[in-house]
């Protein structure tokens, strides 16, 4: 499931620390950033490759906001609802979403390639409204910048 | 305040390569420190009145003063950049632009506490800056400037590792015997307190938790001196500061100025003012946990521990949210209770159920079903909550019901009027 160099990753990772334990969440966000989200199979993995027990893996897993366990859309629009960006527009943001996709909070686009989710506060507040799709954030957002933005992934497919 | 020069975030292009933070004295200090006791070291940590910058304003001085000095396990620090309370948006403009700042100030700490390595506690979301951070830190140990290296570069016995810990997105990490477990593996559940992390941390070993900010200070104040750095600021809290300014202003943003500053001066002179000439209905000064004020009350109020404290509010992360006169108070509450709810761990009945109680009334009171006993309800059970819990959250969830009902209750019974 990784390759040599990712292998090789997972070492460095280890030997940051005293425990294997402690590894299992960057092994965890290599997982996802491979393989989408985090299966049963990529679970029962994780923990033979660091030797711990897979009820700890899975007690990570399911702490965390940012671990799915679950396919996500290709691109994963996160919409800060939280004040700073409710007093600037997240309300704007979600609508000019839904009218240009047409889809909401929860809701995914038929061909996987959107989903929507409500986060909360992301550090952006002086630069609200905002969202993160994937790893990427997008700041004092507009119409003109959402529907923009929306038309280059799906270009970029 | 004019003659006031940016100390954490100095206007330096590019400041974030280690070049040119060499160019401005960078990774001086360090070098300064190791020629320097560890005693000494901590003694000028206390006089500077340094506070911590994480929430609490502890004095950073005194809590390094609890490590031991000579105890028989590795010791640790762990560097708090979890940053998710809402409005709080100032760590990661350390990340960007003075990461070597931070990691000298990690130095300099490291070598006071005698610790053997320390952990850069990340929030999950903010991967483009962990990437920024771990360049920095690449830079470094390339350097000689950390690690085995920095025996020969300095030319004394002393190493320490620095090593950054990714997070997945939940709040409560931030809470530092939470991020202690967050490190080691475990579900991040709030230790119960005592015993303290300086005696029992990570992996049971001493540990000092910091903020990202405190830690930034810590290569200013030896290099300027503890009598320079208290003469900045607020007297009992001195210091820069990063003031996070959000919401209904003009020029939102993160201002690197002294300590103590009135309120108002920086919502309408460092920030622009309200769009719209808009009068302000309410402020929340530092981060959503924080008691709001309201905004008839603001005249006269400084930004340091003490000032806020007499008009029963905090500092918080010194992150600003300003409310105009046309906002809907029970949607922002409700909002914030939401919050808590989710980030609640769920490990203290209190917090996880009152959550859930408080998050149902507001809810009902914004589809217009509420009554002004709701308001009694939601005042009661934040005050179960309060004090009642292993950890602060539940202080954090209970404090903007409590005190918005106290301080806004005309307004809330209007709203309920719609
Ligand atoms: C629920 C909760 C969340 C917290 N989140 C943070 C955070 O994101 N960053 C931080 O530095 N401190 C946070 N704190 C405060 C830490 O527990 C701790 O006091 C702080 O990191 C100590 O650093 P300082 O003394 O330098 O301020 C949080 C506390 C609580 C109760
Ligand atoms: S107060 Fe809330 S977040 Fe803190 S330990 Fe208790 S349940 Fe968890
Ligand atoms: S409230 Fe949206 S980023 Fe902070």
């Amino acid at each position: 499931m990784f390759t040599e160099e990712e292998l090789k990753h997972v070492d460095e990772i280890k030997s940051h620390y005293p425990t294997n334990l402690s590894a299992v969440m960057g092994v965890l966000h290599m997982y996802q950033d491979k393989y989408g989200y985090i299966s049963d199979e990529g679970i029962t993995f994780i923990a033979k490759l660091l030797d711990v027990p897979e009820e700890k893996v899975l007690g990570v897993v399911t702490f965390y906001e940012m671990y799915h366990q679950h396919k996500t859309g290709k691109y994963k629009l996160q919409v800060c609802t939280n004040v700073s960006c409710m007093l600037r527009g997240s309300d704007m943001v979600l609508k000019t979403i839904k009218d240009k996709i047409g889809i909401g909070i929860g809701e995914m686009t038929a061909d996987g390639l959107f989903s929507v989710h409500e986060a909360e506060c992301l550090g952006s507040c002086g630069t609200a409204p905002m969202m993160s799709v994937n790893k990427d954030y997008h700041e004092n957002l507009t119409p003109e910048k959402i529907n923009e933005l929306i038309d280059a992934l799906k270009a970029q497919g | 305040m004019s003659e006031y020069q940016p100390v954490l975030l100095p206007a330096i292009p590019d400041l974030h390569k280690i070049d040119v933070y060499e160019q401005h004295g960078g990774y001086q200090q360090i070098r300064r420190a190791l020629a320097m006791t560890q005693e000494d070291i901590i003694g000028i940590v206390k006089d500077s009145g340094l506070r911590g910058r994480g929430g609490a304003a502890f004095p950073t001085g005194l809590k390094w003063s609890f490590m031991p000095k000579n105890g028989e396990k590795p010791s640790y620090l762990c560097v708090n950049g979890d940053e998710s309370e809402p409005g709080s948006f100032k760590d990661r403009q350390i990340f960007e632009f003075n990461p070597h700042l931070m990691i000298e100030g990690i130095l300099i700490a490291g070598y006071a506490l005698r610790i053997k390595a320390a952990y850069i506690y990340i929030r999950g979301e903010y991967e483009k800056w962990v990437q920024m951070v771990e360049k920095a830190l690449a830079d470094a140990y390339e350097k000689g400037y950390v690690g085995e290296k920095m025996k020969d570069t300095f030319g004394t016995g002393f190493s320490c590792e620095i090593y950054v810990h990714r997070g997945a997105g939940a709040y409560i990490c931030g809470e530092e015997s939470s991020l202690m477990n967050s490190i080691e593996g475990l579900r991040p559940y709030p230790r119960v307190k005592p015993p303290f992390p300086a005696q029992v941390g990570l992996w049971g070993c001493p540990t000092t938790i910091n903020n990202v900010e405190t830690i930034a200070n810590v290569p200013v104040i030896l290099e300027k001196g503890a009598e320079w750095y208290k003469s900045i600021g607020a007297e009992k809290h001195p210091g820069p500061i990063l003031y996070g300014i959000s919401g209904h202003v003009n020029k939102p943003g993160v201002y690197d100025l002294p300590t103590g500053m009135l309120l108002t001066e920086l919502i309408y002179d460092v920030a622009g003012g309200v769009p719209g000439n808009k009068k302000i209905k309410m402020v929340i000064p530092g981060g959503s946990s924080m008691p709001p004020l309201r905004g008839d009350q603001l005249e006269g109020v400084r930004m340091d521990a003490e000032s806020l404290k007499e008009v029963g509010s905090a500092i918080g992360t010194a992150g600003i949210m300003v409310m105009d006169e046309d906002t809907d108070l029970t949607r922002i509450l409700t909002r914030i209770t939401h919050f808590y709810k989710v980030e609640s761990c769920g490990q203290c009945t209190p917090c996880r159920e009152g959550t859930g109680w408080m998050l149902k009334v507001l809810n009902r009171m914004l589809e217009g079903e509420g009554t002004p006993k709701d308001l009694d309800l939601l005042h009661s059970v934040a005050k179960n909550i309060e004090g009642n819990t292993v950890c602060a959250l539940g202080d954090a969830a209970a404090w903007p019901v409590k005190f918005t009902i106290e301080r806004f209750r005309n307004e809330l019974e209007a709203e309920l009027q719609r």
